[in-house]
């Protein structure tokens, strides 16, 4: 049992950082193992934002093996050297943790696969996200550790989307924890709540496509599903569609672009996805409670109906 | 066992005990007589005045303490309750084993009014998953949407629904009647054994799939029918029923009855046989 929720404010930014983390909050119940936060801030759009790990978080249930910070710093070096010998310019650098970076990087560049690529090559290094509004953020514990450790209350932007999950089918780790960059489409991430069954299937026929999978976490897929059919030349919604019957099992994902954020649910209706619509403003998450920290007057929600795809624009 | 071969299909399938069951003993079943209404009470439940109203604010309140609250408002004799800023709290109003009138001025979370006997119940927003599971009987309104699972399991009492409802409405229901203003969605009636569902609008994949009795009944478009559901005639006391039941239900009043379809099990699913294991495995 996991939880997700988004939001995306029509016409306007706000505080989504703060309104996620409130979102995600209401839903750790349903998972605390680890969350995670795609933001899609207000930015100049000029650089690209890189959001990427040297490490794991070892800390109290990881499940992943403890290094040496030193570990951290060479791969961190050998970051820097890359990006240079690419022509990347880094403008801003921030690391909130050792094995945590955050980096503005003016890189006049349109196809982020060979970029990724050659950053990815190095041993121990992930790239959470790429974009130019995007910020993934995730890490071990609750919503409200996750946001405090890095300060995201503060984040004004139009949309976003988040994920608290409780660990089923792969490790307690920031590698196997939502959201899933789009990899390697700027700006596209994904969040999921089920269980996908025909996971391996679809993973060997999209590696010998040439699609990347950095985890074992079955709702990975589903970001390496639609990159995959956008990489075709499939509208985001076209992928979305064709996913409810590509993709078998039981899933209510979200997915979001620079402009936009869309859901799916399958064709069982087994996950549970409750939906509040408005002119300015779309809300929606597992439960009501999410939609309720954001709206705590009375509103007027619905469940989407079995196989539905929706899209908002901002 | 008969020769199987040399036998005729019928009575190789009585032969094997399938279809020929004839039940003997004493039965257990207790059956309802209303002249005794008065006399069936829960122990430990209250003489309540409908005319003793009181509100509950439940705003700051996790849901166990609401659900006591409610417990203690009604063993100081208060019938009829108001529960005010509900805010999609989970599991709210359950366990009510009472008459007690009973109005939320707002929406519930999952799990509310779950497992009740009794209450008249009047929802003033939506409901989340599994609204009213196992109800008993009583009745409980929503007057906006409800979530999937929607009177899962149901025994007896009304429940309806004036907005849409999510998927698996009135699964394994064992009895009483769901009622949808709105639309359904998929897996409607899912293992239904007994009971009625009426839905006003469309109705989503595979309707009354696996369904063992009981009757749906959709005035709407039917995304399609489940195993074992098919059609059935709509008399003129299934539409004198539907009447009554939308009028007490306050929807729909000046809906065309007529025009609704009435679904019903197969029975082609029925399987009961009164085997042992290696007696089956021989007449396979």
């Amino acid at each position: 049992m996991c939880g997700i929720a988004g939001l995306i404010h029509r016409g306007k930014s706000s505080n989504v950082g703060s309104e996620l983390q409130g979102m995600l909050q209401a839903l750790k119940h349903r998972g605390e193992d680890s969350t995670g936060y795609a933001l899609y801030g207000d930015t100049d759009g000029k650089n690209f934002i890189m959001r990427f790990k040297v490490g794991e978080n070892v800390g109290e249930g990881s499940s992943s093996v403890m290094e040496d910070v030193s570990v951290y710093d060479e791969r961190k070096k050998i970051v820097d050297e890359t990006l240079a010998e690419m022509g990347a310019k880094i403008v801003k650098e921030e690391r909130t943790l050792p094995y945590s970076l955050r980096y503005e990087i003016d890189y006049n560049v349109k196809d982020l696969l060979e970029f990724s690529q050659r950053i990815e090559s190095i041993p121990g290094v992930e790239i959470l996200s790429m974009g130019k509004s995007l910020e993934v953020i995730k890490d071990l514990g609750n919503a409200k550790m996750v946001c405090d450790r890095y300060s995201l209350d503060k984040v004004v932007g139009t949309h976003a989307i988040g994920h608290a999950r409780m660990a089923t089918e792969s490790g307690v780790d920031i590698k196997s924890a939502h959201p899933f960059w789009g990899y390697p489409f700027s700006d596209v991430s994904v969040v999921h709540n089920g269980q996908l069954t025909n996971y391996w299937n679809n993973r060997r026929v999209l590696e010998n496509k040439g699609m990347r999978f950095m985890s074992e976490c079955d709702s990975e897929l589903i970001a390496v599903y639609l990159a995959e059919k956008m990489r075709d030349g499939a509208t985001l919604e076209e992928g979305m569609k064709a996913s409810l019957t590509g993709l078998d099992g039981v899933f209510t994902y979200f997915v979001a672009t620079k402009d936009s954020l869309g859901m799916a649910k399958d064709t069982m209706a087994a996950k549970p996805l409750v939906l509040y619509e408005s002119d300015d403003l779309v809300a929606m998450g597992s439960e009501e409670i999410a939609i309720r920290s954001v709206l705590p007057q009375e509103i007027d929600t619905y469940d989407p109906f079995d196989g539905e795809v929706k899209v908002w624009q901002i | 066992m008969a020769n199987l071969k040399t036998v005729s299909k019928k009575s190789k399938a009585q032969s094997m005990g399938m279809h020929t069951e004839v039940l003997t003993g004493r039965t257990q079943q207790k059956f309802f007589n209303p002249d005794e209404a008065e006399n069936f009470y829960y122990f430990g439940t209250y003489d309540v005045d409908f005319n003793k109203r009181t509100d509950l604010d439940v705003k700051d309140m996790t849901a166990p303490e609401a659900n006591k609250e409610i417990d203690n408002l009604m063993s100081q004799g208060y019938g009829t309750i108001v529960i005010k800023n509900p805010q999609g709290k989970h599991s709210l109003g359950v366990g009510i084993l009472n008459k007690l009138n009973l109005i939320f001025e707002g929406s519930l979370g999952y799990f509310g009014m779950g497992s009740c006997d009794g209450p008249i119940v009047r929802i003033n927003g939506r409901v989340g998953w599994s609204c009213a599971e196992n109800l008993m009987a009583g009745k409980v309104v929503i007057e906006k949407n409800a979530g999937s699972c929607f009177g899962a399991a149901i025994r007896g009492g009304d429940l309806i629904c004036k907005g849409s409802v999510g998927a698996r409405t009135g699964i394994d229901m064992k009895g009483g009647t769901i009622i949808i203003g709105g639309d359904a969605g998929a897996f409607t009636g899912f293992m239904m054994q007994r009971g009625r569902i009426i839905i006003l609008g469309d109705v989503g994949i595979n309707l009354g799939d696996s369904m063992y009795d009981g009757t749906i009944f959709v005035g709407g478009e039917i995304g399609s029918y489940g195993s074992d559901a098919v059609d059935s005639e709509l008399t003129s006391s299934d539409q004198d029923w539907l009447k009554r039941k939308l009028k007490v239900a306050e929807i729909g009043e000046n809906f065309d009855v007529s025009k609704m379809k009435k679904i019903v099990a197969g029975k082609k699913l029925w399987n009961y046989d009164n085997l042992e294991p290696t007696e089956k495995k021989g007449a396979i």
